[in-house]
C-alpha cells in the first residue's frame, strides 16, 4: 500500500509543480495589475511549442533552446501588453479581462496555423532511467520539474525582496498612483510584470513538454488549473501559488488513486470550494486582496 | 425616421446586387449537377478525422467527374466544417438541407456530431452516410442513416479474440472520458464475459490530462494480465509512456483510435510491443494478395498520396467509401432521394477501404469482423499478426 501511496504522491507533485509555475504567472500579474490574464494558458502552450521547434526541430542545445524560448515568449507577452492592453482607452477591469480572453483565442488560432493541428512530443531533459524509491518510480523529469519550479520561485522571491526594481514593482502593485507620484515609472513596471508573468508561463510549458504531448489547444485546461491553484493558495502571493499548485496536483492524484478517476477534477474543485469558503483569500492571504 | 442611413433606392440596389448572383448561379448549377453535402470536423480536436475525410471526398468526386460523372451529370461537393462541435454540425446540415438542396450528406466525422444531426436528416428524408464509429448511429437502424466506419463492437471483438488466443484472463481498462472512450468502455464491459475475460479495474482519464501514472498504479495493484487503453491521440501516447516509466511489464492493448503513424511518433520507444486493432489500410502493403481489399486499398493510397503529397491517413477512407456507395447507388435515380436510399440499402459485396459492405434493412453498417486486423508495433512500424 505504501508503494501505491508514494507513487500517487510523486505523480501529484509532478503535476502540482507545473500548476504551481502557471499559478505564479497568474499571481505575479494580478499583484501588479489586478488583472487576470486568461490568455496565460496560451503562453504555456507557446513555451511548449517553442521548445518543440527550437530543441526538437532546429536541434539547438537544450539550455539555449530553454532561454531563447522563455525570452521569445516573454517578448510576445511584452507585445501583447503594448498593443492590446495599453492601448485601451477606458481600461476597466472587465474590458481588460475580456481582451485577454480574446487574446487567448487569437494565440490558439495562431498556434494552430504555425504548428498544425497534430500533437508533438519531445524527449525528457535527461535520459536517466526512473529512480526506484520503495517500489515507486520517480521520473528524472519530475525531479527537473520540481527543481526548476523551486529555482524560479526562489529567484522571484529574491527579486522582489532584494532589488530596487522588485520593490518598485511591489509599490506599483500596492498603489499605482502613489508609486507614480514618488517617481516610479509605473507603466514600465506593469510592462515588466507582463514580461515576467508570460516568461513564467513559458517555463511551465517547457518543463511540461517532455511528460505530455504538446498541441495548440493544450493551454486552456492548464491555464484553468493554474488559475485554480492561484486562487487556492491566495491570488497575488508567490508562495501561496506554489503551495496551491502542489496541493491541487496532489489532491487530484490521490483523488484518482483512492476514489475514482472519473471524479478526479470534481474532487479537486470541491476542495477548492471548501477552502475558499473557509478562507476566501486563499490559504496564504495576500494583503488587501480585492475580489471582483 | 429622420436620419435614415440608406435611402430606399440604395437598399433596393444593394438587395439586387447581393441577391442577383445567388439567384442566377443557383438556378444554372442545380440543373445539371448532383450536389453532395459533406460535413466534417476539418479543424478542431477531431481534425485528424475530418481533414483527410474532406480531402478523400473531394478526390472521389474529381475521379467520378473525370470519368464523365453519373448519368452524364457532374457531382458537386458542398462541404462545411463542424469544428467537432455538435451545434455547428446541426447548423451545417440545416444549411445543406435548406440552402444547398443536396441529395445526400457524407459525414459528420465524430459520433457526437453524427448523433446530433441524425434527427434533422431523418426529418428532411435525406440519405446520410456518417463517417463516425459509434454503434448508436446505426443501432437501432434509422431509415435514412448509414455509416462506413467500423463499429467499436468489431474492434473490441478483435482485441478480445486476440487476448483469448494469448491466454489472457484478467484485464484492466483505461478509457478516455469522451464519447469515443465511453462507447469503447461500454463495449469492453459488455463483451468481456463472452471471451472469458475478467475485468479487474476500470479507470478513465481526461482527454487533456498530462499524466496517467496514478490510474496505472491503481490498475497495477489489481495484477491484471493485460491493460486495454481506449482513446484517441494524444492521451494514449502518454499512457504508453507512463506504462514504460512505471515498468509495468504486461501487454498493453490500444484501440483503433490511435492507429496512425502519429501515435508511434508521439509515443516513441514506448510504442514498442503495443497491440492494436486497425482497419486494413494501415497495413495494406503487408496484406496477402488474396485479400479482396488489397487492390482497392493500394489504388486509394497511391491516388491520395500523389494528389495531396501527404502520407495517407487511416480515416479518410470512411468518406471515400461513402462516395463510392453513392456512385453505386446514384445511377438511374435522377436525384430522387427515396430511390437513392433504397439503392444504398441494397448494396452487396462492395469492397471498400474499411471492409466489405453488405447492407440490408437491418444492418446499415454492413461490415463484419474481417474489417479489422490485429497489429503489433515493432521497430517503429506495424507488424501484421495472424
Amino acid at each position: 500500500m505504501t508503494q501505491e501511496l508514494l507513487q500517487y504522491l510523486f505523480s501529484g507533485i509532478t503535476n502540482g509543480a507545473i500548476y504551481a509555475v502557471i499559478a505564479v504567472g497568474f499571481s505575479m500579474l494580478y499583484s501588479s495589475t489586478e488583472l487576470i490574464n486568461f490568455a496565460h494558458g496560451e503562453f504555456v502552450m507557446l513555451g511548449a511549442m517553442g521548445l518543440v521547434t527550437l530543441w526538437a526541430g532546429f536541434g539547438l542545445p537544450l539550455p539555449l533552446a530553454f532561454v531563447l524560448t522563455v525570452f521569445g515568449v516573454a517578448c510576445v507577452g511584452f507585445l501583447f501588453e503594448r498593443t492590446a492592453i495599453r492601448t485601451v482607452r477606458k481600461p476597466d477591469h472587465i474590458v481588460l479581462i475580456i481582451i485577454t480572453v480574446g487574446a487567448s483565442i487569437f494565440l490558439r488560432g495562431l498556434g494552430m496555423l504555425i504548428w498544425g493541428k497534430d500533437a508533438h512530443s519531445v524527449p525528457a531533459f535527461s535520459g536517466h532511467p526512473p529512480v526506484d524509491i520503495a517500489g515507486a518510480k520517480l521520473l528524472p523529469q519530475s525531479i527537473w520539474i520540481v527543481l526548476i519550479a523551486l529555482f524560479c520561485a526562489l529567484m522571484l522571491h529574491l527579486f522582489f525582496r532584494k532589488t530596487l526594481t522588485g520593490k518598485a514593482m511591489e509599490a506599483t502593485a500596492i498603489n499605482k498612483k502613489a508609486a507614480w507620484l514618488t517617481g516610479i515609472p509605473s507603466e514600465k513596471m506593469i510592462l515588466l510584470a507582463f514580461f515576467f508573468s508570460t516568461g513564467m508561463g513559458a517555463v511551465a510549458g517547457i518543463i511540461i513538454a517532455p511528460i505530455t504531448m504538446c498541441s495548440y489547444d493544450m493551454g486552456t485546461m492548464l491555464g484553468l488549473k493554474g488559475f485554480c491553484a492561484a486562487m487556492l493558495g491566495g491570488l497575488g502571493s508567490l508562495w501561496g501559488s506554489i503551495l496551491g499548485g502542489l496541493l491541487l496536483g496532489i489532491m487530484e492524484s490521490f483523488g484518482v488513486g483512492l476514489f475514482s478517476s472519473s471524479l478526479k477534477d470534481a474532487i479537486a474543485f470541491l476542495l477548492l470550494l471548501l477552502i475558499l469558503y473557509v478562507r476566501p483569500g486563499g490559504i496564504i492571504m495576500a494583503k488587501d486582496t480585492k475580489r471582483f | 425616421m429622420k436620419c435614415r442611413i440608406f435611402s430606399k433606392k440604395t437598399v433596393l440596389l444593394l438587395t439586387l446586387l447581393l441577391a442577383g448572383p445567388l439567384l442566377f448561379s443557383g438556378a444554372t448549377v442545380a440543373a445539371d449537377t448532383y450536389k453532395i453535402g459533406g460535413i466534417f470536423s476539418v479543424t478542431g480536436p477531431a481534425s485528424f478525422l475530418g481533414d483527410p475525410e474532406k480531402k478523400s471526398m473531394e478526390m472521389a468526386i474529381d475521379q467520378i467527374n473525370a470519368a464523365g460523372g453519373i448519368d452524364g451529370r457532374m457531382l458537386e461537393a458542398v462541404i462545411y466544417d463542424t469544428e467537432g462541435d455538435p451545434q455547428r454540425a446541426v447548423q451545417g446540415v440545416t444549411k445543406l438541407i435548406n440552402k444547398d438542396n443536396v441529395i445526400a450528406v457524407v459525414g459528420p466525422s465524430t459520433t457526437p456530431t453524427s448523433l446530433a444531426v441524425i434527427p434533422f436528416a431523418e426529418r428532411a428524408e435525406l440519405p446520410l452516410i456518417s463517417c463516425a464509429a459509434g454503434i448508436a448511429i446505426t443501432d437501432p437502424v434509422k431509415k435514412w442513416v448509414f455509416k462506413t466506419a467500423q463499429s467499436d463492437v468489431l474492434a473490441v471483438a478483435s482485441v478480445y479474440q486476440h487476448m483469448k488466443d494469448s491466454g489472457i484472463k484478467k484485464i484492466g481498462i483505461l478509457t478516455v472520458s469522451n464519447a469515443f472512450g465511453e462507447s469503447g468502455k461500454d463495449q469492453l464491459l459488455k463483451q468481456a464475459a463472452a471471451f472469458g475475460l475478467d475485468i479487474v479495474q476500470v479507470d478513465s482519464f481526461g482527454d487533456k490530462d498530462t499524466d496517467m501514472t496514478a490510474q496505472l498504479t491503481k490498475i497495477r495493484k489489481q495484477e491484471p494480465d493485460a491493460i486495454v487503453c481506449w482513446g484517441t491521440n494524444p492521451g494514449p501516447a502518454v499512457v504508453a509512456k507512463n506504462v514504460k516509466q512505471l515498468e509495468i511489464n504486461i501487454p498493453l492493448y490500444q484501440s483503433h483510435g490511435v492507429a496512425s503513424p502519429k501515435f508511434i511518433e508521439l509515443a516513441g520507444d514506448a510504442a514498442e510491443g503495443i497491440f492494436l486493432p486497425t482497419g486494413k489500410i494501415l497495413v495494406a502493403g503487408l496484406l496477402p494478395d488474396t485479400d479482396p481489399q488489397k487492390s482497392v486499398l493500394m489504388d486509394y493510397i497511391k491516388e491520395y498520396e500523389s494528389k495531396y503529397n501527404l502520407a495517407v491517413s487511416g480515416f479518410g477512407g470512411y468518406a471515400y467509401d461513402a462516395m463510392m456507395m453513392l456512385k453505386h447507388a446514384l445511377p438511374g435515380t435522377n436525384g430522387d432521394k427515396e430511390k437513392l436510399r433504397d439503392n444504398l440499402e441494397n448494396i452487396q459485396e462492395m469492397v471498400g477501404i474499411s471492409g466489405t459492405f453488405n447492407f440490408s434493412s437491418t444492418d446499415h453498417n454492413g461490415l463484419s469482423e474481417d474489417a479489422f486486423v490485429m497489429v503489433r508495433i515493432e521497430n517503429g512500424t506495424w507488424k501484421l499478426l495472424e
